[in-house]
């Protein structure tokens, strides 16, 4: 190279020279930018586009209506209120966001926690995002708001949908309530059916209890969408497009809220539950457990004051007496040892059996209710009279192992299927279960005692319903409370027959008869006194404590007389009308049985209730029955 | 010899002449490359001349008169103006460093009445002035002696130590690459070419040590691992290639430009220009641009190719080269294939003082053109 300077040259050659070599270089340089163009925008041009799509768009999930929840007839039970909220956005406001909250406060009601939290949001936000202020305001409030609009830049009336319990605690318990999504709702969501979009939508409600829960997948529909554009600071822009999602569907239950109302009213101020359901296609017309709770309350929020009003009270509101209270069912159960009986041949319905009050067995006595005694009974007295030595004599000739299989066979000791979530199962002892729990061979006197309900034997209200309801149509009837889904019909299996011999279901019914409508019966006095419409029932009383021998001697204390957690419960069961039963019915007031029967007289107006209305006449209002009509 | 080739040799020809001299496809070339800026800077603002497009337009045509003034003085004053603009180029560094001692952080303008002046744009071309005017008066072969060869050696150097410790590394490197250039072409040796670039290799460890400072150091490391911190300093990189790559092959349309609508695209009308274009306008629209550029620069290897004058090649090539490394620069750092430097888009990234320079260099190159004929001693100190 050095050769080649040494030999003197023009400079204009050695320019010339060289500037082609620099244009050769600059070539290059052009070529290594076309080459690098064509990787970003014709190799990778597609990653890249997606990538600006990114950037500028914002998927924003949007909440479907959740469906509502209607009675047989109609009426909605569950639906969405129209929310009124206060947004406010910081940008827009002028003098600030404190300074507004001053404003809005001499407008509406604006209480030091909503303005805490609208400040931290406000701290904690971009200032163009909105910010709820307050909700589930008055329509006062919001008209009064909107009318002083325009002294109040930055804020804005927003009205959104929020879930409305018209009956509030009337049928609680069924219903359940909605409230905002939990961490463990979305991790089994993922576990079952996959990750639902719609949990992720803010402020979003779910179902947490009750038919609300049970069918939350179907009310709550499919979340929507909407596409924004954005800019990089966030900013909307403006909506690409927007997916409303799928509405919710409409539950119809088979309840009749008219008769729902009527229990509830009668039996709000005790710790009680009622079932009413049809004999034969199993529907229930109404499910109550009382005292309950407002589900719009869980919705908008539990203040620690009336978390704790629900938890501490022995009445215990917050639990649906009718599916998860299992309680002995007493004498009612008299009705499953006579059937029970008379199935095993080991009775018939003439069989005399004598009362004189009390029956020994090895160094046990076992008392009547009635001391003294009724002298001698036959199936049809023993009922009437709820003979407790009749009773402990059928059991005794039948023993535990028929007693146990009939109850099965009525629908005792598992669980009903209802569709609401938290049944229990109650419970009917055995000799393998007596044996594998206590170590311990099934005693003779535990036959006796379990022959009129007391003992290990537990059941449901709504268990008991069914009861009835077997014996009054003969037919393995099961409970449901939801008709159809949307336009789609739930349809179910026809009952088969319970397998008892007609002959035993008519003695057996004939005793409930005699209970209420002889004079003497125990549910006599309080009786439908219309005969098209009479009821046939059985009463029973559970005790709570134990009764010692020392005040059998000095007379049984009166249940009026003792403090409300010792005295004992009071159930019915029944049936109407007699001759072709329609409805059964069950109650059980908890430490309720007085001498005025409430749970009677609940279980009376109930079934006439539900008989009357059936006699007006009112069409189902099912819209799917409708339809098949005009088929 | 007819009397007007006398009179071209002479330089002494009328102005309306002059002006016929022109190259006019050259200007047309250059009108039409600024024409694609208003349109971007058009879009960059939402589909609005303001701020940027009207601005720029006014620009440029002070800026088309100061191409057509300056292509008209004749190559021997722009001669003799050399060393004097130098002196008042480096002058104004000195000005401007100081200020920036004394006042708040980094100082690149000076005050001059209504004008905002920055003089290193003003030192792209005063060095080129300089060392044109060194190169031409040294004989064949003698810029490879090391004390021909110190002198401008010391011209590149301290303007550009000056302009690092601004600090601008970009218009530093602009300088060090374009002096280094033009001593290239004067004739340097493949000795000292060789020798140099070992010296390179040498030095950057240790300027990386002492010379950069910290949110240099930062901007190479952003780029070379720009996932690190893609919200952060990698968010320029990452979203100009977001917006070059989402152009395909005929790009988003002209105004549909998301990246740069949505504010994506950050310095938009200035360092990332190209971007825009990328995006709106695809591998297509963007070649279109580079061609145009390209088409630039080979009438500027033309016009230094067919002047008579050292000095005149030199200038023309000092000129087209500087234009070069501005565009190389530029593209390579919104590719992401180099560090961001902060060097803008020759004619299109929105600017008053990059403009201005940019058209008096291309002034000095019609001046070349229009003054192809002259004929320099090595020896002159050119005219006044």
């Amino acid at each position: 190279m050095s050769s080649l300077d040494k030999k003197p040259k023009s400079r204009h050659a050695t320019f010339s020279r060289r500037t082609l070599l620099l244009s050769g270089g600059m070539t290059a340089v052009f070529g290594v930018l076309s080459g690098r163009l064509y990787q970003l925008q014709i190799e990778n041009g597609d990653l890249y586009l997606n990538r600006a799509e990114d950037n500028r768009i914002n998927q924003r999930l949007l909440a479907p209506r959740r469906g509502r929840i209607l009675d047989r007839f109609g009426v909605a039970l569950a639906s969405n209120r129209r929310n009124y909220r206060v947004l406010l956005v910081p940008e827009r406001t002028r003098g600030g966001v404190v300074a507004t909250l001053d404003a809005l406060a001499k407008v509406i009601p604006i209480n030091e926690r909503l303005r805490a939290k609208a400040l931290k949001d406000a701290a904690t936000n971009k200032s163009f995002v909105p910010l709820v202020v307050a909700e589930n305001l008055s329509w006062d409030d919001f008209a009064r708001l909107n009318l002083d609009l325009p002294y109040l830049p930055g804020i804005q009336p927003d009205v959104g949908d929020t879930r409305d319990y018209p009956y509030t605690e009337e049928l609680s318990h069924v219903l359940g309530y909605v409230a905002p999504v939990a961490v463990e709702d979305k991790s089994s969501a993922q576990d079952s059916a996959g990750e639902d979009q719609l949990l992720e939508v803010p402020g979003v409600r779910i179902g947490k209890r009750g038919i609300e829960k049970t069918y939350d997948i179907a009310i709550r529909g499919g979340a929507g969408a909407s596409r924004v554009e954005v800019n990089a600071y966030g900013r909307v822009i403006r909506e690409l497009d927007r997916n409303g999602g799928k509405p919710g569907r409409d539950v119809h239950l088979t309840i009749d809220r008219e008769l729902q109302s009527l229990i509830y009213e009668r039996l709000k101020d005790d710790s009680a539950s009622c079932a009413v359901m049809d004999v034969e296609s199993g529907d229930v017309l109404a499910l109550v457990s009382t005292p309950g709770f407002d589900p719009n309350a869980f919705n908008v929020g539990l203040s620690p004051d009336q978390w704790n009003d629900l938890t501490l009270s022995d009445h215990k509101p917050l639990i649906n007496k009718a599916l998860s209270g299992a309680y002995p069912p007493g004498s009612t159960f008299k009705t499953v040892t006579a059937l029970a009986a008379l199935d095993a041949g080991v009775i018939t319905p003439d069989t005399i059996l004598h009362c004189s009050g009390v029956v020994s067995l090895g160094s046990h006595d076992f008392h009547c209710w009635k001391t003294g005694g009724h002298g001698a009974m036959n199936l049809r007295l023993g009922i009437k009279n709820s003979c407790d030595c009749y009773f402990y004599q059928v059991a005794m000739k039948l023993g535990i192992d028929g007693l146990q299989a009939a109850a099965r066979r009525l629908g005792l000791g598992q669980a009903t299927g209802i569709e609401i979530p938290g049944e229990r199962s109650g419970f009917i002892p055995d000799r393998y279960w007596k044996q594998a729990t206590f170590k311990e061979p099934w005693q003779p006197g535990e036959t006796l005692v379990a022959g009129i309900g007391q003992g290990y034997i537990l059941a449901t209200p709504l268990q008991l319903c069914v009861l009835a309801a077997r014996i009054a149509s003969g037919m393995q009837v099961n409970p449901r409370i939801v008709h159809s889904l949307g336009t789609q019909k739930l349809e179910r299996a026809a009952p088969e027959a319970i397998g008892f011999s007609p002959e035993a279901l008519a003695a057996v019914r004939e005793g409930l008869k005699a209970a209420t409508t002889e004079p003497g019966g125990t549910g006599y006095p309080w009786r439908i006194t219309d005969g098209q419409m009479a009821m046939a029932g059985k009463t029973g009383t559970a005790q709570v404590r134990v009764i010692t021998k020392e005040e059998r001697l000095h007379g049984v204390r009166s249940n009026e007389s003792l403090p409300w957690t010792l005295r004992d419960h009071a159930l019915f069961i029944a049936y109407a009308p007699i001759d072709k039963p329609r409805y059964a019915c069950s109650v059980i007031i908890e430490h309720g049985a007085v001498n005025a029967h409430p749970q009677v007289q609940v279980a009376r107006d109930a079934l006439l209730l539900a008989q009357q209305r059936d006699i007006l006449g009112r069409p189902s209002a099912y819209p799917v029955d409708s339809a098949d009509a005009a088929l | 010899m007819n009397v007007r080739a006398y009179y071209a040799a002479q330089g002494m020809v009328p102005l309306g002449q002059k002006l016929g001299e022109i190259k006019w496809s050259l200007a047309i070339l250059i009108a039409l490359i600024a024409c694609a800026g208003f349109a971007v800077l058009y879009s960059a603002a939402g589909g609005s001349l303001s701020p940027w497009a009207e601005r720029q337009m006014f620009r440029f045509m002070i800026g088309f008169f100061i191409l057509v003034g300056v292509a008209c003085v004749d190559l021997r004053v722009w001669m003799a103006l050399a060393y004097p603009a130098y002196g008042f180029s480096l002058l104004l560094l000195v000005a401007v460093e100081i200020a920036g001692r004394v006042g708040l952080g980094a100082q690149r303008w000076i005050e001059l009445g209504p004008l905002q002046l920055q003089p290193s744009e003003l030192m792209k071309i005063a060095l080129v002035l300089a060392l044109s005017r060194y190169l031409h008066g040294l004989a064949p072969g003698e810029v490879s002696r090391p004390f021909r060869l110190i002198v401008p050696l010391i011209m590149i150097a301290v303007p550009a130590v000056l302009v690092l410790m601004q600090p601008n590394l970009g218009t530093a490197t602009l300088l060090a690459v374009g002096g280094a250039l033009l001593l290239f072409l004067a004739g340097l040796s493949w000795y000292w070419i060789a020798s140099t670039v070992a010296a390179i290799a040498v030095a950057v460890p240790s300027a990386w040590e002492f010379l950069l400072h910290d949110y240099q150091k930062q901007r190479v490391l952003t780029f070379l691992h720009p996932d690190s911190d893609a919200l952060g300093a990698g968010w320029n990189i990452t979203q100009a290639k977001i917006a070059l790559g989402s152009g395909g092959l005929f790009g988003k349309g002209f105004l549909m430009g998301t990246q740069s609508r949505l504010n994506f695209l950050p310095e938009k009308e200035t360092d990332f220009v190209l971007p825009i274009i990328g995006e709106e306008f695809g591998f297509f629209g963007t070649m279109l641009l580079f061609l145009l550029f390209a088409a630039v620069i080979w009438y500027g290897i033309q016009i230094a190719m067919t002047a008579r004058s050292q000095f005149g090649r030199l200038l023309a090539m000092g000129v087209t080269v500087n234009f070069f490394l501005y565009i190389m620069i530029n593209a390579l750092m919104v590719m992401g294939l180099i560090p961001v430097v902060g060097i803008p888009m020759p004619l299109i990234s929105y600017g008053g003082t990059a403009m201005m320079t940019v058209m008096f260099g291309f002034g000095l190159l019609m001046s070349v053109h229009v003054h192809r004929h002259i004929t320099v001693p090595r020896h002159s100190s050119g005219m006044i």
